[in-house]
């Protein structure tokens, strides 16, 4: 196990230097700069600008300068937000999309699963079609429907809840939580079905059965870790992309998270900030397909990935 | 499965209210009450009198995007320069009603040749620490705006300053810069050439003065709240990226008394629908905007909050002149010009109110008047019939159409009026448009470039209050001069206006200018903006303006009128 994770980890240096390199490269193609504007900038200030941020100098040396910055953890001034270094940016923002994206993927856990296991069990019953249609609908309305339906109920028409804004408080997390949560309710529970109805005809489940095991034993005790392993693999980047901020919720609430900074990043042309959020998302992917391998043994006792890598029994 | 049903049937139903555009009085039947102001009464000093001030004095405004910066000399766009102008003060500054008038600089001087300005500060101007505002801020803070390093994008506001340019080009050490401190509180500035709009550029933040030591200290750190120190109104309290940014009064202001907002609030929205809908639900007091496709049901139901004013600013389209098919081609623009129904335009696609119109250069300017226009005294019709003889002239008929791109950024607004000026070429003339929409800064490079552009939007919102903000766009050498015009009679005329010192001759020369402009049909002017937000009527002090500029300063609410129904009314804002 700790050979494995090793070397999980030392190989993700080179696809994390590839994914900055091609993001480097990739935003500084495209068109216009961060100071481009609609007012004309002196020619001297144009280039007081470009000499300040070393938009002056060659590419190539810009990426050095970008490598050996953030090898040292400084993502550098942001273009855009002129009084703020990218750390400072996601320092403040991250907590909050943490926050959020972390409540609801703990919701869509707690409510997904239960579900699909409760339609598994009465595969084909009028429980099951209902409960999958409802998150076959869940899935397929968009947050920014959701979203503006849930504000003009609970906040304009019934008054109860803030329509929106942000502070680390119950009543203002509710609604984004709940828009955040709703779809990946919807996948999870889909998912739960989908394996456990697999895992409950597989051989293993009937030995349980046939030795007159009682049905929710065999539910909790054999069947639900197996079923595990799909929800599993969806998890891994759904958490990544969950914990690093939505944009259409953020926008929608006027939540201060780190979602909105990889669409208003882009557009502003603000080149660290979009370098930093990236970096951050892709670490944040590679850390939880890693966790998520390490918790496939733990579920699945046919993985075994120190026998997988030296060489079988 | 009934009850699934009712759900999905529930689900479309919301969606479709939700995003299908339209108005939202289906899903709300009662809009937000908005209660009424009691009757503002004056004392003596022109403030509000004690009695029909509310208690609680807290204002939330919206403020479109998160600022760039609260720095004034980096500064840029109009949600910083809303809340900057509550922080510092400039020499002069702004009434309510937009006029000019003394800032931190109680009076001044001017010479007669125009090319010395001495300014007399105000000996009650202080800092929010307590410290006195000296001369010599103002000489160390422009001295810091022309500096190379400092690299400030607004720079051009200090270029009429002797040696500006030439500092800004790192050929001069900043105290070249033509500004002096000749005592603690007399200021005086040396220009270049006489540049009679001086006095306006002064209220714009470029110009501030920053608290020198601050700045010394923590570099560009030195906005952070706890560390900024500022010269007007108010200070900063509190700072939170994207979510808030709040301030409170300075004390030691020289006008404290007057202030009576004790804490302003302003929220950043990425959204207009988002920041509607806090003000519906009563979280706001002003807003940045208003969600465009809903004017009628704002004016039906929160007709006491939408204010609507005419505001300094042209929306048109440039027709690229160095390029096929309208370089040359005078007859040929002046045809697309004549077709566009301007009224019909701005009554149903824009709706807010905003103003038809021929030229380029908004009305409302105190020394200003625009030239006359002949197409402005047609009829539509009659403009029409000339738009087609024109197109006739210009080589162009209904078996030979004219094939056209017309460019513009991504925006819904954009969007529509594009296809609403498509079609009345299309109605008219027969001619054929392929629309064509590009990212913001996709769609400045290819302006900028030339080399694919035909006719595109432009707009311009003036950056002080005087006719050569717009003209200046269309001089050979200007960098915005994306039409690629190139007349040496306009460039002569505007270089002749910049260096006029008598008002009337001045003032001429620019109308001249601007009547060539047009009879060259470098523009297609199509509607002067308006300012438009939602304001509540409790919300007292603030005048409508041309430069829509709204210090917090002047601001107050006022007490609710008691309902007759209900008794005494209590309400927070």
């Amino acid at each position: 196990m700790l050979t494995f994770s090793i070397k999980r980890l030392i190989s993700a240096v080179p696809t994390l230097f590839l994914l900055i390199t091609v993001a480097f490269f990739l935003i500084r193609v495209a068109p216009g700069g961060p100071f481009d504007s609609e007012r004309a900038l002196m020619p001297e200030v144009e280039a007081n600008l470009a000499a300040k941020y070393h938009l002056d100098e060659p590419l190539i040396f810009q990426y050095g300068r970008y490598l050996w910055q953030i090898a040292q953890l400084d993502f550098g001034p942001s273009f855009h937000y002129l009084d703020w270094s990218v750390n400072d940016l996601i320092a403040q923002g991250w907590p909050v999309s943490l926050t959020l994206g972390g409540l609801a993927l703990v919701l869509a856990l707690l409510v997904g699963i239960p579900i699909g296991v409760w339609a598994a069990v009465n595969q084909n019953k009028a429980i099951d079609y209902t409960v999958m249609s409802v998150a076959m609908i869940g899935i397929s309305v968009p947050a920014f429907v959701m979203a503006p339906v849930l504000i003009l109920l609970f906040a304009i028409v019934l008054g109860w809840l803030p329509a929106g804004g942000w502070a680390f408080s119950f009543d203002r997390m509710v609604l984004p939580v709940l828009t955040l949560a709703l779809p990946m309710v919807a996948y999870i529970a889909r998912i739960t079905r989908g394996s456990m109805i697999e895992v409950l005809h597989s051989p293993f489940i009937r030995t349980a059965r046939a030795k007159g095991m009682p049905e929710k034993e065999i539910l909790t005790n054999h069947a639900l870790k197996p079923a595990m392993l799909p929800v599993l693999s969806y998890l891994g980047p759904a958490a990544a992309g969950v914990l690093t901020g939505s944009v259409v919720v953020e926008r929608i609430f006027t939540i201060p998270g780190i979602g909105s900074y990889f669409v208003q990043g882009a557009l502003n042309r603000d080149y660290t900030l979009v370098m930093g959020v990236v970096i951050l998302y892709g670490m944040l992917i590679i850390l939880f397909n890693f966790l998520v391998d390490l918790l496939y043994a733990w579920l699945d006792p046919r993985i075994r990935y120190e026998d997988l890598n030296e060489g079988g029994p | 499965m009934k009850t699934l049903f009712k759900v999905i049937a529930w689900l479309c139903v919301a969606s479709v209210v939700a995003c299908g555009g339209g108005e939202p009085q289906d899903a709300s039947p009662e809009p937000m009450a908005l209660s009424e102001p009691v009757e503002v009464t004056l004392n003596d000093q022109g403030q509000p009198s004690a009695e029909v001030l509310a208690d609680q004095q807290v204002l939330h405004r919206g403020n479109g995007e998160e600022p760039q910066t609260l720095d004034p000399h980096l500064g840029e766009g109009v949600p910083t320069t809303n809340i900057v102008i509550d922080l510092f003060e400039g020499l002069t500054t702004t009434a309510p009603d937009g006029q000019i008038v003394p800032g931190a600089a109680a009076r001044w001087n001017i010479s007669r040749d125009g090319l010395t300005y001495t300014f007399y500060l105000d000996p009650n101007g202080r800092w929010s620490n307590g410290e006195q505002v000296k001369a010599s801020d103002f000489v160390w803070s422009w001295r810091r705006v022309v500096a190379p390093e400092t690299a400030a994008t607004y720079a051009r506001m200090l270029a009429p300053v002797a040696n500006a340019e030439a500092i800004l080009a790192g050929e001069m050490p900043p105290s070249e810069l033509g500004v002096a401190a000749l005592n603690d509180l007399t200021f005086q500035v040396t220009l270049a050439s006489p540049t009679p709009y001086f006095l306006g550029l002064l209220s714009h933040p470029t110009t501030f003065a920053v608290y020198p030591p601050a700045v010394q200290a923590h570099g560009s750190g030195h906005v952070r709240p706890g560390r900024l120190v500022s010269n007007g109104a108010y200070q900063l309290h509190d700072w939170q990226v994207r979510s808030k940014i709040e301030l409170i009064p300075n004390p030691h202001y020289r006008l404290a008394e007057q202030t009576h907002i004790e804490r302003v609030v302003f929220y950043p929205f990425e959204d207009e629908n988002t920041e509607f809908t806090r003000f519906r639900a009563g979280d706001l007091g002003w807003t940045y905007q208003v969600p465009s496709a809903q004017f009628s049901w704002l004016s039906e139901n929160m007709d006491s909050a939408l204010v609507v004013s005419p505001w300094f600013g042209t929306y048109f389209f440039s027709f690229n002149l160095t390029r096929p098919p309208f370089a040359d081609n005078l007859a040929l623009r002046q045809a697309l010009s004549l077709a566009v129904d301007r009224q019909l335009l701005t009554e149903r696609v824009t709706r807010f109110g905003e103003m038809p119109t021929f030229g380029l250069v908004p009305p409302g300017l105190p020394d200003y008047e625009s030239p006359d226009i002949d197409a402005e005294n047609m009829t539509q019709a009659q403009r029409e019939a000339l738009a087609r003889s024109l197109y006739r002239q210009a080589g162009y008929s209904e078996s030979q159409p004219l094939t056209v791109e017309l460019r513009y950024n991504t925006s819904e607004n954009h969007r529509k009026i594009a296809v609403a000026v498509a079609a009345m070429w299309k109605e008219v003339l027969g001619v054929k448009t392929r629309l064509i929409n590009e990212e913001f800064r996709v769609f400045l490079q290819n302006r900028a470039q030339k080399r694919v552009t035909e006719v595109f939007r432009s707009g311009w919102i003036g950056d002080y209050q005087d006719a050569y903000t717009f003209l200046e766009l269309f001089h050979s050498d200007h960098g915005r001069n994306d039409a690629g015009y190139d007349n040496p009679i306009f460039d002569d005329l505007l270089e002749r206006a910049a260096n006029e010192r008598i008002d009337a001759r001045r003032r001429n020369l620019m109308a001249e200018a601007e009547r060539l402009l047009l009879a060259d049909q470098v523009v297609l002017p199509v509607f002067v903006y308006v300012s438009k937000r939602l304001v509540h009527p409790r919300l007292k002090g603030w005048q409508s303006n041309v430069m829509d500029r709204h210090p917090t300063r002047f601001m107050y609410w006022v007490k609710a009128k008691p309902r007759e129904d209900s008794g005494a009314e209590v309400e927070s804002n």
